[in-house]
């Protein structure tokens, strides 16, 4: 027993200091792919997930960070220097099409966060509200739908004592009953279709639903015979978080839109 | 080399012609049974005889290809440390009109998942199987509809239809009662539903469903180009991304015909344990949870995300994804980040020790651990268990000895020590994977000091060739995977098959709970860690 207070106090504090402070992710680390010229662009059989399309009359390239898995295989071979892959994480929007990225000239980024000139203006009705009764607290009841677990994992980490999210006033509940909104991930199984729908309906309203990764956001697997392909095709999304998986803090980041406490970013080509 | 007298000992047994050929590997032997009344006997032939064991079970639909017929393909390996790394296919065919196949699930336990999918996926029946309950498809699925026979379109949706309560394995008696738990779960898992039967809390039943988190992958790999479909194989299963990546690039590469560089083979290796790492250290800390340990629970969790971190520096990818690629590795390890490896993994090494030491010292842990969730040898054995379950039960395999592949397919690899236990239980699973860290973290070591400087891939002309099989047997941190994929005509594929160790191990689970008290099952189903989302697919 001693051992272990001794073992605990030399470890010492681990938890990170996210959102107060900004994360760099590694250097090798594969966020947003950053599109650097208007031409020799990388068509979109490139892409093994269909993330990247073109408008057959303009010619536009699309990029739907929603799909995206960052495997960076857009950025290889003949298309290096063309497209590379940023170190921007927090990508988290409030509606699907924000996540649709036209390339129209150079250099696609992210703009800096900028604080938005009336952030209550935008917010969405059900988050207002949600801010309105629960402060800045919030309860969540996580539903996996068929995740490959990748997903599932970094939501334990957001509990591990490096993350430690219950500082930030928020936690994960064992019922639906207990919980305040759900953190989806997978693309709605045929097989749990029902499982899913009764755990949202058991949520009180007003309730938040967060999608995570890309196959929560019909990436990857789409329809089919097994899938219902998204979390949209069984109950309005707050806040979509992209990744395959998304690391923990692009999570948190995600979950702070959803509550309101952090602004989405306009994820355009406007530089 | 192929072994003959296995040839003569099943044309001995066999009523019909028995037709050897060498494949799909050259070490390997595929063995066409021309009646299907054989195919009884010669599984005998091979799991008595033999001591071999099924490997996997992949069925095909060929009907529009000039047999015009479906195929069977029972696949075993030898169960025997230090055997020759070989499979034995045993291929039947099977009359598309009335496609029936003999059971096998009463000589080989082993085979009761594998026939029900295929039942349930292709409507082949396995005539005399004693539980052919409905497996991958659930309540609703309308009947004849078979989502991996070629005429059907995976990309549409099937309607539900109205259905019955699915009927679970249950006893009846005077105070028996039943305790349904999920599929939705408590806390942050993967879906599963369970179903106890017990009498106050000793569980009398387990009955476990799953396939909850049923993707369709395998169907939706199929007609697509091999290379675009690895960014679906590697997303399988998020903690064995490595593993089923490096599985699928092996039946890939075999299929293509070429033999990746020696650079490339070490990397693999390394980010293979580096996998095993993260995910045994994370499970020892998970098996804490159970015991009501908290203080290793968040060590496990601190050592694992300090691994994690560690795999996002070296991949860009917290999962290790995106490493291996068909034909090689995409990353190159720097010698800078070499040295990050090894002193991470020096420093997670004293914190592992210090951590196991407070493990083995609280009585209440240990006492918590020992003799809980019992597999028996025999039961392992019966049921092709795979990895730390079956080495906690006394089944010396691992497949990175037994199938070598990664950087032990290299001619100068590393000897690998086999850990095993005797006892079976929560503990004796949580020390072979404790003992297995400590390897991992030696190999690592031996795979840096091997490497030199090389080429880390190899190009994959596309299209693949076409009608080729590849197999490949990986050890994952949760056992042996087989992988089998096979390329159409225009090189796209035909079929990929997927068996994870979770696969055969589920079963062993609902038998060691059936050992162990209701309060105890969260325990002994941490100390086994499987994987749905791998089992399910």
């Amino acid at each position: 027993m001693l051992r272990i207070l001794i073992n605990a106090l030399r470890t010492g504090v681990v938890t990170t200091r996210y959102p107060d402070e900004p994360s760099l992710p590694p250097e090798n680390f594969r966020g947003q792919p950053i599109f650097s010229t208007g031409k020799n662009l990388p068509p979109p059989e490139v892409c093994p997930v269909d993330a990247l399309s073109q408008h057959s009359a303009t010619g536009v390239r699309q990029l739907d960070l929603a799909r995206c898995v960052f495997c960076g295989r857009c950025a290889e071979d003949q298309w290096v220097g063309a497209v590379t892959m940023g170190r921007d994480f927090e990508l988290a929007a409030r509606r699907r099409s924000d996540l649709r990225i036209e390339i129209m000239t150079d250099d696609t980024r992210i703009p800096e966060l900028q604080p938005a000139l009336n952030p209550e203006a935008d917010m969405d009705q059900v988050s207002s509200e949600i801010r309105r009764v629960l402060g800045r607290s919030l309860h969540l009841r996580h539903l996996d739908a068929g995740s490959c677990n990748a997903c599932d994992w970094e939501l334990t980490a957001l509990l591990n004592p490096v993350y430690d999210i219950r500082r930030l006033g928020i936690d994960f509940v064992a019922s639906p009953r207990h919980a305040d909104g759900v953190v989806i991930t997978g693309p709605i199984t045929r097989n749990l279709e029902t499982a899913v729908r009764r755990t949202i309906e058991a949520i009180p309203d007003p309730r938040i639903v967060i999608a995570v990764g890309a196959c929560a956001t019909g990436g990857i697997f789409g329809e089919g015979y097994a899938n219902l392909g998204g979390v949209d095709q069984v109950h309005p999304v707050d806040v979509y978080i992209p990744g395959c998986p998304p690391r923990p803090e692009a999570i948190i980041y995600g979950i702070m839109v959803a509550l309101g406490r952090l602004d989405a970013r306009q994820l355009s080509n406007q530089g | 080399m192929v072994d003959p007298t296995l040839i003569n000992a099943l044309q001995a047994k066999a009523m019909g012609t028995v037709d050897a050929e060498i494949g799909p590997r050259p070490s390997d032997l595929t063995v066409r049974l021309s009646h299907i009344d054989d195919l009884l006997v010669a599984a005998e032939v091979l799991i008595k005889q033999y001591t071999m064991a099924l490997a996997t079970l992949v069925a095909t639909d060929e009907t529009a290809m000039p047999d015009g017929d479906f195929k069977v393909r029972y696949v075993f390996e030898p169960t025997t440390a230090n055997a020759p790394d070989w499979f034995v296919t045993l291929l039947v065919s099977v009359d598309a009109a009335c496609p029936e196949v003999p059971s096998l699930t009463t000589m080989i336990p082993a085979a009761n998942w594998h026939e029900r999918e295929m039942c349930d996926l292709f409507g082949i029946v396995p005539v005399g199987h004693p539980d052919p309950r409905p497996l991958v498809v659930h309540d609703g699925w309308p009947k004849g509809v078979f989502p991996l026979r070629k005429a059907f379109d995976g990309s549409q949706r099937v309607p539900v239809e109205p259905a019955e309560e699915f009927p679970h394995m249950v006893t009846e008696g005077e105070g028996v009662f039943e305790i349904p738990v999920g599929p939705i779960h408590a806390g942050i898992i993967e879906p599963g539903h369970f179903r106890f039967t017990s009498v106050g809390e000793t569980v009398l039943l387990l009955d476990a469903r799953l396939f909850y988190t049923h993707r369709g992958l395998e169907k939706r790999m199929e007609g697509i180009s091999p290379l675009d479909a690895f960014c679906i194989a590697e997303r399988i299963c998020g903690v064995c991304s490595v593993a089923h990546g490096l599985g699928y690039c092996e039946a890939l590469e075999q299929i293509a015909g070429v033999d990746i560089p020696y650079r490339a083979r070490l990397i693999r290796g390394i980010a293979l344990e580096l996998e095993r790492l993260y995910n045994h250290i994370g499970d020892v800390g998970n098996v804490c949870a159970g015991a009501a340990f908290h203080y290793g629970t968040a060590t496990g969790a601190r050592l694992k995300e300090r691994l994690q971190q560690m795999n996002e520096r070296i991949a860009g990818n917290r999962f290790l994804r995106g490493i291996i690629i068909p034909g090689g590795v995409r990353l190159d390890l720097t010698s800078h980040l070499l040295e990050f490896i090894s002193s991470t993994l020096l420093q997670t090494l004293t914190d592992f020790d210090s951590l196991m030491d407070r493990i083995e010292a609280n009585p209440s842990v240990v006492e918590r651990f020992d003799d809980t969730g019992i597999l028996q040898n025999q039961t392992a054995m019966d049921l092709a268990v795979a990895g730390v379950a079956a080495r906690a039960s006394g089944v010396n395999r691992d497949a990175r000895r037994d199938h070598p592949h990664g950087a032990f397919a290299n001619a100068d690899s590393p000897q690998l020590n086999v850990m095993t236990a005797s006892a079976g239980d929560a503990m004796a699973r949580v020390m072979v994977r404790a003992q297995e860290v400590r390897e991992s973290i030696r190999l690592v070591d031996e795979f840096i000091r091997r490497l030199k400087p090389g080429p880390i891939k190899i190009a994959i002309a596309d299209p693949l060739p076409g009608d080729r099989i590849g197999i490949s047997a990986i050890e994952s941190p949760r056992g042996e995977a087989v992988h089998w994929l096979r390329t159409d005509a225009n090189g796209r594929v035909d079929r990929y098959h997927l068996r994870s160790p979770s696969y055969h191990n589920w079963p062993a689970v609902a038998l060691a709970a059936e050992t162990a008290i209701v309060p105890d099952f969260p325990l002994v189903n941490k100390s086994f860690e499987l994987c749905y989302s791998c089992t399910d697919r």
